[in-house]
């Protein structure tokens, strides 16, 4: 069906994917796993010759006996959503938002030369799981939800029958009860029609799940091929043994029982006016935080979990009165509910917060030593410009940084690097109790393990307080003390981490941590 | 200096015309600074009884040239002084041997006169020296753009940076303000001031400066607006930095991209808008050098086309290098812009 021989993708000299080859039969699902720059997802774009301005593919990609890198542009077009359809990462950006999902699942027909009648769209929709498919041809694609925006891309890339479907990371922005549901369209898709199936992840547990072999890509180069059993039980390669543990494992200090209560938050509430009309009427109130009470003692994480939108950023930033809301607040023993900003100011070097991008959440024009301090400036003035400098290089130490990184831009480190500067920004101020906003899920595994490492030295060395903000259980399994499960802005569930993960009370946590550990070897 | 801006550097020097436009134009703004050394009614330098006068830096009564002349200012295109000056020294006179408001008394035939060797590109309808309005005119006019557009660029980011920044009430009230201030009608409020105060430069320049600032809010207050949520701004407010320096150090960077693309568009709109005026009439007082009232002259001269040319030339051409220059510029701000290999 696919076999690719000998395929190189090149940036100029810089070789991103070297020497790949692998094939693919009709029926069988192959994934492709590797962390973040490995060259999976390039492998995948150059099998439809949709590579990057300034790449360029070598080798010998045969889909269905063409050989894709010679195609002709006629070829290519035939062989683009019809031999072979793709479904992306990011379903909100893969649709046209202009466009309502009827006429472009349509569109995607109407360019093979199948005429697209309304039932023919209808039908396709609703074989790829929505219930009311016929009324929902019209709706934009901001009206749906991210899961059925994912469907519809998969209506998309199956409306010509392809014979190979290529899936990049398709579940990643998806909250993970969702995640399985698409998983097992895509599996009963494949079966039904006899699909060859080429998955790209990152998510070892999606792979398990679902695919029948695995490549594994290291630096642009396959170091481990097999059955998905024998490759996950018996790895061949030290990379593969490595993405396998790295599984962010160990579990947090014990919190000493006089540890005394650093932040609390009573019933506080958050809401947003929902406005309509000319005059701007507020119409609705939504509430994304709904008269929700946290206590964090020093030394302590607090897991804060749930999907997304059920507001645990928002109380996050409610906490550091960032946000505005109502309710009462506590930090260090005395309330600050009602300080106003300027009174409030003097205490944020007690109470820091990281941020989940890496990328966003660093000045692109300061350097290191800059935005690390920053803070310094702020809360200490009089501190010259060595002492501060000092200071500068002993928190990136602690964060496990060389010196030498003082004065260089942010866009020179990894992802993973970044939220350690990120991290040394928070601690160089010395706070007792950090926001930490899903710090980990940008990151690839192996380097989530190590910054659950990180941070859970510095906490037992400082004795800080964590609110640890997640939607991934396996971090907040490796980090938590307790842990406090929000639906749509209401607590439904708090306790100790050990005894939430092991006999979850409420339908919704049992729900959240199936979805989560389906598969997962830590599902004891 | 930092990667980024060699890598500007290097897309601003790949952009041909831009960057010899850029040469270009700085030679003849340098030429043009020095407008009193070039072109001037007065010598640069005499020798007089074994004495040195500066008369293009200082002032000299003519009474300092012999005790029968009259304390008055010395006039050094007066026969009788310069006849005086040379029997007993020499004069050492600039290349232009007239200033902008000089008035030729002997042309050969009435003003205005066609080009001669002795004023190149011919004389105005009052015998002025052409070339000589036209250095002084250039300077003024730069001179004039770049003020402007520095004052109001300030002001603009300044404005745009408020509104976008808080957002809110403070945006809608702002933006309802500049709505109403921009349709005032600039020509009749100019009329109506200029005839109770003869507008100088300075006054010329804080009127415009009132209405042109409005230019850059619009595009600085987007970027603040979309720059106030970014995460790293939200990093710094928890780390309790203050309103002002966030603007400063975190938004205003970025957002001085936009800014910089749109400057040389903004400088050729006021030398644009200085050079209208003044063929209006309503410019700077009667007199100045302005090339708004060479064009003007040209338009009552029908019948002398070296001023409607020069005019004309050196307008156009300083327009066509300073947008040159701003092509250049915003090549070599714009992220996505690829360098030839």
């Amino acid at each position: 069906m696919l076999a690719i021989e000998g395929l190189s993708v090149a940036f100029g000299p810089k070789r991103v994917v070297d020497g790949a080859s692998f094939s693919l039969e009709p029926g069988e699902t192959l994934a492709l796993v590797g962390e973040s720059g490995s060259g999976k997802s390039l492998t995948a774009l150059s099998i439809l010759r949709l590579l990057p301005p300034g790449a360029s593919a070598s080798g010998h990609i045969r889909l269905d006996g063409v050989d894709m890198l010679e195609a002709s542009p006629a070829e290519l077009r035939r062989a683009r959503g019809g031999r072979a359809g793709m479904v992306f990462q990011e379903p909100m950006t893969s649709l046209n938002p202009l466009h309502r999902i009827g006429r472009q699942v349509g569109e995607a027909m109407a360019l093979h030369g199948n005429r697209p009648s309304r039932e023919a769209v209808a039908a396709l929709l609703d074989r790829v799981g929505f219930s009311d498919a016929g009324s929902r041809l019209d709706a934009f694609p901001h009206q749906l939800s991210g899961g059925q925006r994912q469907r519809v891309m998969i209506a998309m890339a199956l409306a010509n029958d392809p014979k190979l479907l290529i899936a990049d990371e398709p579940t990643t922005a998806l909250d993970v009860t969702i995640q399985a549901g698409i998983l097992d369209l895509l599996a009963a898709e494949k079966a039904s029609r006899g699909l060859a199936l080429l998955l790209i992840s990152h998510d070892l547990n999606v792979v398990r799940r679902v695919a029948d072999r695995v490549c594994v890509m290291k630096d642009g180069q396959i170091v481990e091929t097999g059955p998905v059993e024998s490759v996950f039980s018996s790895p061949r390669h030290a990379y593969t043994r490595m993405l396998i543990d790295a599984e962010p494992s160990g579990r947090p200090a014990p919190v000493p029982a006089a540890a005394p209560v650093v932040a609390e938050a009573r019933d506080v509430s958050v809401s947003f006016a929902v406005r309509r009309g000319l005059l701007r009427r507020k119409i609705a109130e939504l509430r994304a935080v709904d008269g929700v009470s946290l206590r964090i003692r020093e030394g302590e994480t607090l897991g804060l979990v749930g999907e997304s939108g059920s507001g645990k950023s928002t109380m996050g930033l409610a906490m550091l009165r960032l946000q505005a809301c109502t309710g009462r607040l506590f930090f260090a023993g005395s309330e600050i509910t009602a300080l106003p900003q300027s009174q409030v100011r003097p205490l944020r070097h007690r109470m820091q917060v990281v941020f989940q991008d890496p990328f966003g959440s660093l000045s692109p024009r300061m350097s290191v030593a800059e935005i690390v301090g920053e803070g310094l400036r702020v809360h200490e003035p009089g501190l010259d410009r060595r002492a501060r400098a000092l200071q500068v290089e002993a928190a990136l130490r602690e964060v496990g940084l060389a010196p030498d990184t003082l004065h260089r831009y942010p866009h020179e480190f990894s992802g993973g690097q970044r939220q350690r500067i990120a991290v040394a920004r928070a601690m160089v101020l010395k706070p007792r109790l950090v926001v930490l906003d899903e710090p980990t899920s940008a990151l690839d595994r192996s380097v989530q393990a190590q910054l659950v490492d990180l941070l859970r030295t510095l906490q037992l060395r400082h004795r800080l307080a964590y609110l640890f903000i997640s939607h991934d259980l396996a971090v907040v399994r490796a980090l938590a003390h307790r842990v406090a499960v929000l639906q749509a802005g209401r607590i439904v569930e708090e306790g100790p981490a050990d005894a939430l993960f092991a006999r979850p009370q409420t339908p919704y946590a049992a729900a959240l941590m199936a979805a989560a550990f389906a598969g997962s070897p830590l599902a004891a | 200096m930092s990667p980024l801006s060699q890598r500007r550097l290097a897309l601003f020097r790949a952009h041909g015309r831009g960057y010899w436009s850029l040469i270009i134009f700085a030679f003849l703004f340098l030429i043009c600074l020095f407008a009193e050394f070039i072109a001037n009614d007065r010598p640069l330098l005499v020798r007089y009884q074994g004495h040195f006068f500066y008369p293009v830096l200082f002032d000299y009564s003519e009474d300092a040239f012999g005790d029968d002349l009259l304390p008055t200012e010395a006039d050094f295109t007066d026969p009788e002084l310069t006849e005086r000056i040379n029997s007993h020294g020499w004069m050492l006179w600039p290349a232009i041997p007239f200033s902008y408001d000089t008035v030729i008394k002997d042309l050969p035939s009435p003003a205005p006169s066609p080009p001669s060797w002795r004023n190149l590109l011919g004389t105005d309808d009052q015998a002025r020296d052409v070339l000589a309005r036209v250095i002084y005119g250039f300077r003024i006019s730069v001179l004039f753009g770049f003020t402007l557009t520095a004052v109001s660029s300030v002001v603009g980011v300044a404005a745009g940076a408020v509104q976008g920044f808080y957002g809110g009430l403070t945006d809608l009230l702002f933006q309802r303000f500049i709505e109403i201030w921009s349709g005032m009608p600039q020509l009749y409020m100019l009329i109506i001031l200029g005839s109770i105060i003869t507008p100088g430069f300075w006054v010329l320049l804080l009127f415009l400066l009132a209405f042109s600032w409005m230019a850059l809010t619009g595009v600085v207050r987007a970027e603040f607006l979309r720059g106030r949520n970014l995460d790293y701004v939200r990093a710094a407010r928890a780390l309790g930095v203050r309103d002002g320096a966030i603007m400063g150090r975190h938004i205003l960077p970025n957002a001085l991209v936009a800014v910089l693309s749109f400057l040389p568009f903004t400088l050729s709109g006021s030398v644009t808008v200085l050079a209208s005026l003044d063929f209006l009439g309503f410019g700077l007082p009667p007199g100045s050098p302005s090339l708004g009232e060479l064009v003007s002259q040209g338009k009552d001269n029908l019948q002398s086309p070296w001023l409607a040319i020069t005019g004309f030339v050196v307008l156009g051409g300083l327009l066509t290098l300073l947008i040159f220059i701003g092509e250049a510029v915003r090549d070599a701000f714009d992220p996505r812009k690829q360098l030839a290999p």
